[in-house]
């Protein structure tokens, strides 16, 4: 830590303002192929972020490995020619409210332990369906933050998280089935075997027969896992404040507006307990929040660092996030879709010809920005009188984010995370496209 | 300089590794130092975004012990001889039955790429000044509401050494840009993009003024565009299009490492069977001349070759790590690659490319009673059996003829039944070098893909 010190102190020699951030982890995996123990891996990386204001204008580096302090500070230098007007300032020193996301429990669980659980979990699946090959990964890991500036801020935080995941391959003649769920918390005792392997299996189930699907506009069920495989991209795009500033975001000029379904309430939460999204403050260092987005289906808030608000004349929401090392930009931390009343059961039995839509494959591709989406449903299934027939193949879906979710006919009334960093009820909605073969 | 190249200079690289690496009970043992120098440049809209350097060397170590692995990765390169220790330790908690590896001879060789223009040299004033200059011709054009310049360069050392003497050391440039243009009216937002990618050769992104017009001018037609009905239509996609199917649909099947511990698939995929018609050749060649996805040794050391996965029609070959190739009793085909030192090296294509044929694009057209022409990609993914790839830009087709432009459409398929359904192929071949591949978290790798014009029936498309 002396270091980064060290590396603050020389880069105000030569610059109006400095801001070092710095980012470690230890991450241990273990990998089961084919419902064999493969691969056990351990992973230690660290790494340094320089960001100054040097002439009015922003520069930025980053290193890794070695002891390449000068190096780093050079080339934040050499960028800073370049770089963008500095129209804004570090945060300075606080005191940030803790938020739990740290847990000592994880230091107790070793190697062992992980492939026992790994083990359990397929034996589990595997008792359902003999023929499924199931590949299952087991990680545990602890990160730590530490950033400070010129203005006096500094911040330190540690965190712990655990995941389970199982990804499943039946294949039957020419078929291939794809199964699988996943699971993650800083917390390793909120992570159950028996959740995981219980929603596989049902999933199992619902596939044991395929069913005819012809092309036509339907009523979907999106459950937790579909909202994350299809809705989510969009709107996380939709709602960062920089889609909005330069206006490619649909969103632009519509705060305050009713653009969403009245029982549509969408926040993003960064003070979750023990969420693996959560922190106590943004990789800028301001503290975190929770934030509402969407109230009864209002637009009332979009995302920001403290560049993109410096420029919309606005306050940075704590979003502030350094993905894949580069340099702060706003995004999600949490997201959580609010739970409506209407049961699961309920959505089914309403359907007279509709899909329960769980994964869906090459979403992301297309215009995301202005909320079309469009897909293979990789994993989905046909429901017809109330009753779930069997699972669809060669189906595709598509439609329009801001159509679909203008009017819900239902919003779930249980949620579930997915993947960690999503917490949704099921979604019941109409006006999404059905295309398949043979038609 | 970093702390183990200044070790490496007084005591040798060589050396030291050869020292870490031995007696330790392991059936192999590799290690990979890298270090990585990056320059990237980000505009949004008239925004220059980011503009940055990253600097990063690190390591890892892999070593086999009866069938299975232990992978340990590092940013600092002390105690080398104890990292060895753990990944052995690792890999002795999950082992089976002994397994040897594909024999490959042991080489030592450096590798250093030949660039006429290296753009890892290109001062930063002239990479923005370039930047610039297409920024303000998106920008400048009507209805566009922003735009998205993504420029990325980077320069790899990589060290690879193995238990078994191999010692090798690989310079690898790389470089990537993607442009797109946003167009808004109305509160709808469309967008069309370009993406380009090289070896590190900076000639490829200097003089694309006109096609970053063109790109204007696209995203500002889909406005107004229709979306495509839903349904099964005849297709016909581009040379672009139709390389990122020949990596989608049919590319990732051919890693011999979805199919290699699955009896099942093994029968599916078993040499020999007929995939598609006779005039249908699929290879993945790392050896072709200066491409994105070409090298001289995979990272597992093993010499890279030209493998044709499909040959007339019928499954001849795959893709293997020294491991996949192992089990499955067939040759090591050098793609066992890893995107950085984070990660093992898994089973990978290099540049996958279908076989020019002889029909010409308007021949193809000419019998299209309704259909679709797709061009230029955003993206594609597989889970195997089922693929969808996505078209930037779209026309229906109609009495064969190109008629109205369409909005950007996902293409879905199922690739047992589409590779048959290919019914002709162009002879018009090229390769596209854009984007990058991602499995299994390793993104993104630099890969190519190439084709001609190609012609599929019975496609299922997306749309309302």
């Amino acid at each position: 830590m002396e270091e980064l010190w060290e590396i603050l102190r020389s880069a105000r020699r030569v610059a109006e303002e400095a801001e070092v951030f710095s980012a470690s982890a230890r991450v241990v995996t273990v990998q089961f192929e084919a419902s064999e123990l493969k691969q056990v891996q351990t992973k230690e990386s660290n790494g340094n972020a320089l960001r100054i204001f040097r002439g009015g204008r922003i520069g930025f580096a980053t290193a890794s490995g070695g002891d390449s302090w000068q190096a780093l500070l050079d080339m934040a230098v050499e960028t800073s020619q370049f770089g963008s007007l500095a129209n804004f300032q570090f945060p300075s020193r606080r005191e940030y409210s803790p938020v739990q996301i740290f847990d000592p429990k994880i230091e107790e669980i070793d190697r062992a332990k992980m492939i026992e659980l790994g083990k359990e979990l397929i034996v589990r699946v595997k008792r359902h369906a003999v023929d499924i090959l199931c590949d299952v990964h087991v990680s545990k890991g602890t990160s730590s933050v530490f950033l400070v500036n010129s203005q006096g801020g500094e911040g330190i935080y540690q965190k712990s998280f655990f995941v389970l995941g199982l990804e499943g391959i039946v294949v039957r003649d020419m078929d291939i089935l794809w199964v699988g769920d996943s699971e993650s918390s800083c917390r390793p005792d909120d992570i159950k075997v028996d959740a995981i392997a219980d929603g596989v299996i049902w999933q199992l189930e619902m596939a044991k027969r395929t069913a005819k699907v012809s092309t036509k506009t339907l009523p979907i069920v999106f459950t937790p896992r579909g909202v994350a495989s299809i809705l989510i991209a969009p709107l996380a795009s939709a709602f960062s404040g920089k889609a909005v500033l330069e206006g490619a975001s649909p969103l632009k000029g519509k705060l305050g507006e009713q653009v969403f379904d009245k029982k549509l309430n969408l926040w993003d939460d960064a003070t979750v307990a023990y969420g693996v999204g959560s922190y106590p403050f943004d990789d800028e260092g301001v503290p975190s929040q929770r934030l509402p987005l969407v109230a009864n289906g209002l637009v009332t808030n979009f995302l920001y660092d403290l560049q993109t608000a410096a420029l919309a004349g606005t306050r940075s929401t704590g979003h502030g996030r350094r993905a894949g090392g580069g340099s702060p930009s706003p995004a999600i931390s949490s997201l959580i879709i609010g739970k409506g009343d209407v049961s699961f059961q309920t959505m089914v039995k309403d359907m007279k010809e509709g899909l329960i839509v769980e994964q869906v494959m090459g979403a992301e591709q297309g215009n995301i920005l202005g909320g079309d989406f469009s897909g293979n449903v990789l994993l989905g299934y046909k429901v017809e009188n109330g009753e779930v027939v069997g699972r669809v193949k060669d189906t595709m879906i598509a439609g329009n984010v801001y159509q679909v979710l203008k009017e819900v006919i239902g919003i779930g009334q249980e949620v579930r995370w997915v993947g960690g960093i999503l917490q949704t009820p099921h979604l019941y909605c109409s006006g999404v496209s059905v295309a398949t073969k043979g038609s | 300089m970093p702390l183990f190249m200044i070790e490496a200079t007084i005591r040798g690289m060589r050396d030291l590794i050869t020292e870490a690496l031995k007696n330790h009970d392991a059936e192999c043992i590799e290690i990979r130092f890298e270090e990585t120098e990056a320059t990237s440049i980000t505009y949004r809209g008239d925004r220059l975004e980011e503009i940055s350097r990253a600097r990063s060397c690190g390591g890892n170590i892999r070593a086999l012990v009866k069938g299975s692995w232990g992978f340990v990765s590092f940013n600092r390169p002390d105690r080398l001889r104890e990292k060895v220790a753990l990944a052995v330790a690792e890999a002795r908690l999950a082992s089976k039955e002994p397994l040897q590896l594909f024999p490959i001879e042991p080489v030592a060789d450096k590798v250093v790429p030949q660039l006429r223009k290296d753009a890892t040299t290109v001062p930063l004033a002239v990479k923005k000044r370039l930047l610039d200059e297409y920024n303000a011709i998106i920008l400048s054009s009507p209805k566009i509401q922003s735009s998205r310049i993504n420029y990325r360069d980077a320069r790899k050392q990589i060290i690879f050494a193995n238990s078994e003497g191999s010692y090798i050391e690989q310079t690898k440039v790389d470089l990537s840009l993607r442009l797109t243009a946003i167009a808004r009216e109305n509160g709808e937002v469309q967008q069309a993009g370009l993406s380009l990618g090289s070896n590190g050769e900076f000639s490829i992104v200097e003089g694309l003024h006109d096609k970053a017009k063109d790109l204007a001018r696209r995203a500002a037609a889909l406005l107004s565009a229709p979306q495509v009905k839903g349904g099964e239509y005849t297709v016909v996609l581009n040379p672009v299009l139709a390389g990122v199917f020949a990596h989608e649909a049919f590319g990732h099947l051919s890693e011999a490492d979805h199919v290699y511990q699955n009896e099942k698939l093994r029968q599916i995929m078993v040499l020999g069977r007929r995939f598609g018609g006779k005039y249908l050749n699929i290879v993945d060649d790392p050896t072709m001349p200066n491409l994105r996805g070409s090298y001289k040794y995979d990272d597992e050391g093993t010499p890279a070759r030209k493998t044709y996965l499909i040959r007339e029609g019928i499954l001849v070959g795959r893709l293997h790590s020294r491991e996949t190739a192992a089990k499955m009793g067939e040759k090591a085909t050098g793609n066992a690659r890893a995107v950085n030192y984070l990660f093992p090296p898994i089973v990978r294509m290099s540049n996958t490319l279908i076989e020019p044929g002889s029909t010409s694009f308007e021949e193809m057209l000419a019998d299209v009673e309704e259909g679709i022409y797709a061009k230029d990609w955003y993206g594609g993914t597989t889970a195997l059996e089922m693929f969808t790839f996505s078209a930037g830009e779209a026309y229906m087709i109609r009495r064969g003829k190109l008629g109205e432009l369409l909005r950007p459409t996902v293409l879905s398929g199922n690739v047992f039944t589409t590779l048959q359904n290919i019914d002709a192929i162009g002879n018009d071949l090229e390769v596209n070098q854009g984007g990058g591949c991602g499995k299994a978290d390793q993104y993104p790798l630099p890969v190519s893909n190439g084709s001609p014009h190609i012609r599929i029936r019975h496609c299922v498309v997306g749309g309302r």
